[in-house]
């Protein structure tokens, strides 16, 4: 087991660092942040001698070094953009990124499994058919048109809800949240949607579909032969046992939703790290977007690592055979 | 290869002919995809080649003369002056090409790490596993972003526009690989401990032969329904990357352009520039993922 | 526990009159609060005045730092932190400057020519980003109280014109705070003058979390009039969209940078009204007319012939860019600087309709009857509508037989390749700050050499120009310098350096109830706004 733990926190370093030189190999080609970062009046010399105070002349790799040695020492750098500290920077940025994918996973989530239940149990029914063919339609438009769309009619012209922004917040140490306001609660619910919708359509679908197979299966018949109400097999048996693969693959969404946030932030101005990566990448924000990318690497590393030991603590075989049958 | 199609000609043909969302799924996609694919032959201008645009077009509503030179346009035209019923049969030709051609990179890339992986296991199994794993959670559009970014690095400027739709389709693609990987791989290690592989095995068939021959025939299915459904979300990845200023050139816009174009006319009146490709996209992505929902379930005999 | 409240001007009955009451209860005396609430594309990227030459940062920093001199709306000089200034009666290398008495900074100190002299050395420090516009200063000096002495580098009779965004901080503060230094980014640490600010401003600040929401309080205690507005909101909205459904949705008060195609529909909306106006802001195409061949083009170089650089004048519609791509919003026009600039002229910017037929014949002349091909950089996030212009124009070389590959990019990518000479044919956009036409010729037309010419794609080098623009710098008969100007000009227009296309227009919009005029720098001052 300790070997185990020690060959994938290695195997988990390794990813890291191939992360990180890949997004150096490719910085130069984003285009040149001193282009963003001086004035008009900037000399050429001037500008020749900011990109070399900056090491941007050097190869990628030995800004890489540079840049992990500092990185090493807690020193992320300064945003190019912004002049401030990146960590902090990002850590500011991180609460609005992860409430915002909280309310839209538990969203995507409850209305999902209760869509997913309700069409298994009625196959045929329209209202069943209706929710299945509806349910496309937010997968079959791209994230921006919707939040776009959304912003024109909840808060053009219905003015229910806010257009951009996270509304009013509320400082708790190091963390600032929407949900004790008013307004920060009405702002999350049109980004929530916008970025829950493709996460509900596929949980449904999946829920779905388990919930027939396992409506099929054995012990289900056996279940309804020992004459157990229809409420507890749907529920107490079949429902159970389709969680655990439901929850295994929506946790492994999580990287969708993280790529999404990106749009949703965009278009409702929220000011979640997503945003702040594209505004990164548009003004050629070097450590920002290093230290994003590595973030979202750490992110992934951590959950690979967490999923893999539970498979492992629970059964060494679905290691092995956790293939992705169930799309 | 002809248990396949056994398959296909009975329960599967059965069953779409039963299927009356199947059936209008199908239509539409057929429509659409005909129209895209003949759209030289159809469309009434071709708004790709700039010297034949007239600015002072630009703006003209649908159905109504344009107010300096008279034309008239069935669904207007857009702020080039191109018209858009035009503009749309040639984008949704590059959307479904940037789209198949995605998924069938994917699929071939996928079918063979997959076999690989499950035929061979050992070391180059864990591997390809390990690299699936980390791709698989990695946000796919910012995969796609970084690829891009690679190769407008690589490509000279001047070749940029005639090969922007291929990085497209390399993008997209190589970030959709994982899943084919995943379930062929899956399958070949069922298959592999069969006896009839065992047996095949000892008289000496080549693997090569027994991977394609044998194995491959089992996972057409799933396959099949995972292509269907990635083609759908190959489209709209094509139309996100637009929105993030990643994709064709303007001169040659997909239906993502054109809504990411037509997305800025929302407030300023001109509706039909944002609407009609929106509906196109609609359209397309919606029958597709309709045929892919209906190919899961008639695919899978045990909801029969 | 620190909320940030704010009014958003949505429709939650009950809730928001008793947020409402609570507010006016809190506010107590101050019946005529207004609020601003300020929506636009960019947040100012540092409170540093010093740090980033850049458009919004220094639009904000005007309303909390002051200048010596700023740039009215009609685009003249006015007295700011100085009352007056010229140049001195004895040493043609000397400006003097006589400074406004009775101003406090923020924190309560006086405003002295110390400050002033403080300001200059860190204005021209290694790590400013303003020290261009400051590089033939010499040592700045304060002969009393409110006397400052600005020495250059032989005479600058236009060294006044580039201080309007020039912000005075307080020499005590900086020594304090140890910020003699704008940022430097290889240090690795924040300078304290990024987030905190000292200036003699009429409004201070009061929070501030970038990107998200600035707050700006009146600062009472301001030697002008007080203005209308007592508090600024400043929200950045990136998406234009965005921007415009949060004003219709009344969200927000004021929004900047308004995109083109919703000017009409705006104007016509009741709630809402738009003000437009003449931006210091040229956009124009220019190409290698210089080299021997070209990057994108084997064989020789077309540009380099006048018959094909005239024929692509005359393929350019710039009435129906104006009409159609800009929707009426630019000033068209051929002499490549705005029309309030020193050296314009009327006649050299007049421009005629297109000429299909002679541009053809034109270039068939110049031995290219089937045209050629070559890229076309063009940005496609910096000026308004920027791509829809170079492919419009793609579209119009395309009827003279000329394809252009269009290569349109971030200006993050699009800028340093003009810079390091990459591209053959691209557009490009020009202010001009001193509103002089030196400016212009010193990065656009002057040869590549030190300081000058970094600008120059055309790759253009004519010695004679050269010298001529050069004596520009330090003339001081206005008059002989004019002329200079003038005959710079007409070789300019007949070497057909610029193909321009329009003077950008800016267009702000408000509530209806609110009045804002347009800055011809875009760098308005709420101070200015007035509620009907």
């Amino acid at each position: 087991m300790i070997a185990y733990i020690l060959r994938r926190l290695f195997q988990s370093i390794v990813v890291m660092l191939v992360v990180g030189l890949v997004s150096f190999s490719l910085f130069r080609y984003v285009g040149d942040p001193v282009a963003t970062m001086m004035g008009q009046e900037a000399s050429v010399a001037d500008r020749a001698e900011l990109r070399e105070r900056l090491g941007l002349d050097d190869p990628f790799f030995v800004q890489f070094a540079n840049y992990l040695g500092r990185a090493a020492s807690g020193n992320f750098g300064i945003s190019y953009r912004l002049q401030q500290p990146v960590m902090e920077l990002i850590l500011s940025r991180l609460p609005a990124t992860l409430e915002l994918a909280f309310v839209s996973g538990i969203l995507a989530f409850v209305v999902g499994v209760s869509f997913g239940v309700y069409t298994a149990l009625n196959r045929s029914g329209m209202l069943s058919s209706s929710i299945m063919t509806l349910s496309l339609i937010g997968v079959s438009l791209p994230t921006f048109l919707i939040g776009i769309l959304l912003i024109w009619l909840f808060a053009v012209e219905l003015r229910w809800l806010p257009s951009f922004g996270r509304g009013e917040t509320v400082r708790l140490g190091y963390w600032t949240t929407g949900f004790l306001t008013p307004s920060g609660r009405a702002s999350l619910i049109l980004p929530a949607i916008t970025l829950g919708l493709y996460q509900m359509t596929l949980i449904m679908r999946l829920v779905r579909a388990e919930m027939l197979e396992v409506l099929r299966s054995d012990y289900i018949k056996f279940a309804r032969a020992r004459g157990l109400s229809n409420r507890a097999i749907h529920f107490g048996h079949a429902l159970k046992n389709t969680m655990v693969p439901v929850v295994t693959i929506a946790g492994l969404q999580l990287g969708s939703i993280i790529a999404f946030a990106i749009i949703t932030e965009t278009v409702f101005q929220w000011p979640g790290v997503g945003a702040l990566f594209i505004n990164s990448v548009q003004f050629v924000d070097i450590p920002v977007m290093a230290a994003y990318l590595m973030l979202i690497a750490l992110i992934f590393v951590v959950i690979n690592l967490v999923v893999d030991l539970l498979y492992y603590a629970i059964d060494p075989r679905l290691r092995i055979e956790q293939s992705g049958a169930r799309h | 290869m002809n248990r396949f199609a056994r398959i296909w000609d009975s329960d599967v043909a059965w069953s779409f002919r039963h299927s009356p969302v199947a059936m209008a799924a199908a239509f539409m996609a057929l429509l659409i995809v005909l129209a895209a694919a003949l759209a030289p032959l159809i469309a009434p201008y071709d708004p790709f080649n700039p010297a034949t645009l007239n600015l002072m077009d630009g703006f003209t509503p649908p159905m109504e003369p344009n107010m300096i030179s008279g034309n008239v346009y069935w669904l207007g035209t857009d702020n080039q002056g191109r018209d858009i019923f035009s503009t749309i049969l040639y984008g949704a030709r590059i959307s479904i090409f940037v789209g198949f051609s995605a998924v069938v990179f994917a699929m071939v890339l996928g079918i063979g790490l997959g076999l690989t992986a499950g035929w061979r296991g050992g070391w180059v199994d864990s591997a390809l596993m390990r690299i699936a794993d980390i791709q698989l959670s990695f946000p796919s559009i910012l995969i796609a972003l970084l690829i891009f970014g690679i190769a407008r690095g690589l490509i000279p400027p001047s070749m940029r526009e005639d090969l922007a739709i291929w990085v497209l389709i390399v993008s997209i693609g190589l970030a959709d690989w994982v899943q084919f990987a995943r379930v062929v791989r899956g399958a070949t290690l069922v298959e592999k401990n069969k006896e009839y592989i065992q047996a095949a095995r000892v008289i000496g068939v080549r693997p090569v032969r027994m991977v394609l021959g044998h194995i491959l025939p089992n996972v057409m299915g799933p396959v099949l329904v995972i292509a269907t459904i990635s083609l759908a979300l190959a489209i709209i990845a094509e139309a996100t990357l637009s929105f993030l200023g990643v994709g064709v050139p303007p001169t040659q816009p997909s239906l993502g352009t054109l809504i990411r174009i037509g997305q800025g006319f929302l407030f300023s009146g001109e509706w039909w520039i944002l609407l009609f490709p929106s509906i196109t996209l609609l359209a397309l992505a919606l029958s597709v993922n309709l045929l892919g929902d209906w190919l899961r379930d008639a695919l899978n005999p045990k909801l029969r | 526990m620190i909320a940030r409240f704010r009014t958003n001007g949505l429709s939650m009955p009950g809730r928001s009159l008793l947020l409402a009451a609570a507010a006016s209860l809190l506010l107590g005396s101050a019946a005529h609060a207004e609020t601003l609430r300020w929506a636009r594309v960019g947040d100012a990227l540092t409170l540093d005045p010093h740090s980033a030459n850049e458009g919004p940062t220094s639009t904000l920093l005007h309303h909390i730092y002051e200048t010596l001199v700023e740039r009215g709306l009609d685009g003249s000089l006015q007295p700011r932190l100085a009352t007056e200034w010229s140049i001195h009666a004895d040493d043609p290398t000397v400006w003097v400057f006589k400074l406004r008495e009775g101003v406090k900074f923020h924190d309560g100190a006086d405003f002295t020519a110390e400050d002033v002299v403080a300001s200059v050395t860190r204005v021209t420090s290694e790590t400013s980003d303003f020290k261009g516009l400051h590089a033939a200063v010499a040592g700045a000096e304060a002969i009393d109280d409110y006397t400052v002495h600005i020495k250059t580098n032989g005479p600058s009779p236009l060294y006044v014109q580039n201080l309007t965004n020039f912000f005075i901080m307080d020499k005590g503060w900086i020594e304090a705070n140890g910020v003699e230094n704008p940022q430097d980014f290889k240090a690795g640490e924040e300078k304290y003058t990024v987030r905190n600010t000292n200036g003699t401003g009429p409004y201070v600040l009061e929070s501030r979390d970038p990107e998200v929401r600035t707050v700006l309080k009146l600062n009472e205690n301001h030697w002008a009039e007080k203005p209308a507005v007592t508090e600024i909101i400043y929200t950045p909205i990136k998406e234009a969209a965005t921007r415009v459904a949060a004003l219709l949705s009344g969200e927000v008060d004021f929004v900047q940078d308004v995109p083109v195609q919703d000017i009409a529909r705006l104007q016509e909306t009741q709630s809402v009204a738009v003000t437009t106006g003449p931006e210091n802001r040229t956009i124009f195409f220019s190409y290698d007319m210089t080299s021997d061949s070209l990057i994108s083009l084997a064989g020789d170089n077309p540009f380099k012939k006048p018959e094909v650089r005239e024929a692509m004048a005359l393929a350019l519609d710039r009435d129906a860019i104006k009409t159609v791509v800009m929707r009426g919003q630019s000033v068209p026009g051929a002499q490549n600087v705005p029309p309030f600039a020193n050296g314009y002229d009327a006649e050299l910017d007049a421009y005629g309709a297109p000429d299909y037929d002679k541009a053809k014949a034109l270039l068939a002349e110049a031995g290219y009857p089937d045209g050629f091909s070559v890229d076309f950089h063009c940005p496609n996030d910096r000026y308004l509508n920027d791509e829809a212009i170079c492919q419009a124009f793609v579209g119009m070389l395309g009827r003279i037989g000329v394809k252009a590959n269009l290569v349109s990019q971030s200006r993050t990518v699009h800028f340093p390749a003009i810079q390091n000479l990459q591209v053959d044919f691209y557009l490009l956009g020009w202010g001009v700050p001193p509103f002089d036409s030196q400016y212009v010729f010193d990065f656009l037309v002057h040869s590549r050499e030190d300081a000058r010419g970094g600008w120059n794609g055309s790759r253009y080098s004519n010695p004679e120009v050269d010298a001529k623009i050069k004596s520009l710098a330090t003339e001081t008969d206005l008059e002989k310098r004019d002329a200079t100007i003038a005959e710079i000009w007409k070789q300019v227009q007949d070497d057909r350096v610029f193909l321009m296309v329009h003077n950008q227009v800016l267009a702000y919009a408000t509530k209806a109830n609110i009045e804002i005029a347009v800055h011809p720098e875009n760098q308005p001052s709420m101070t200015n706004v007035t509620f009907k």
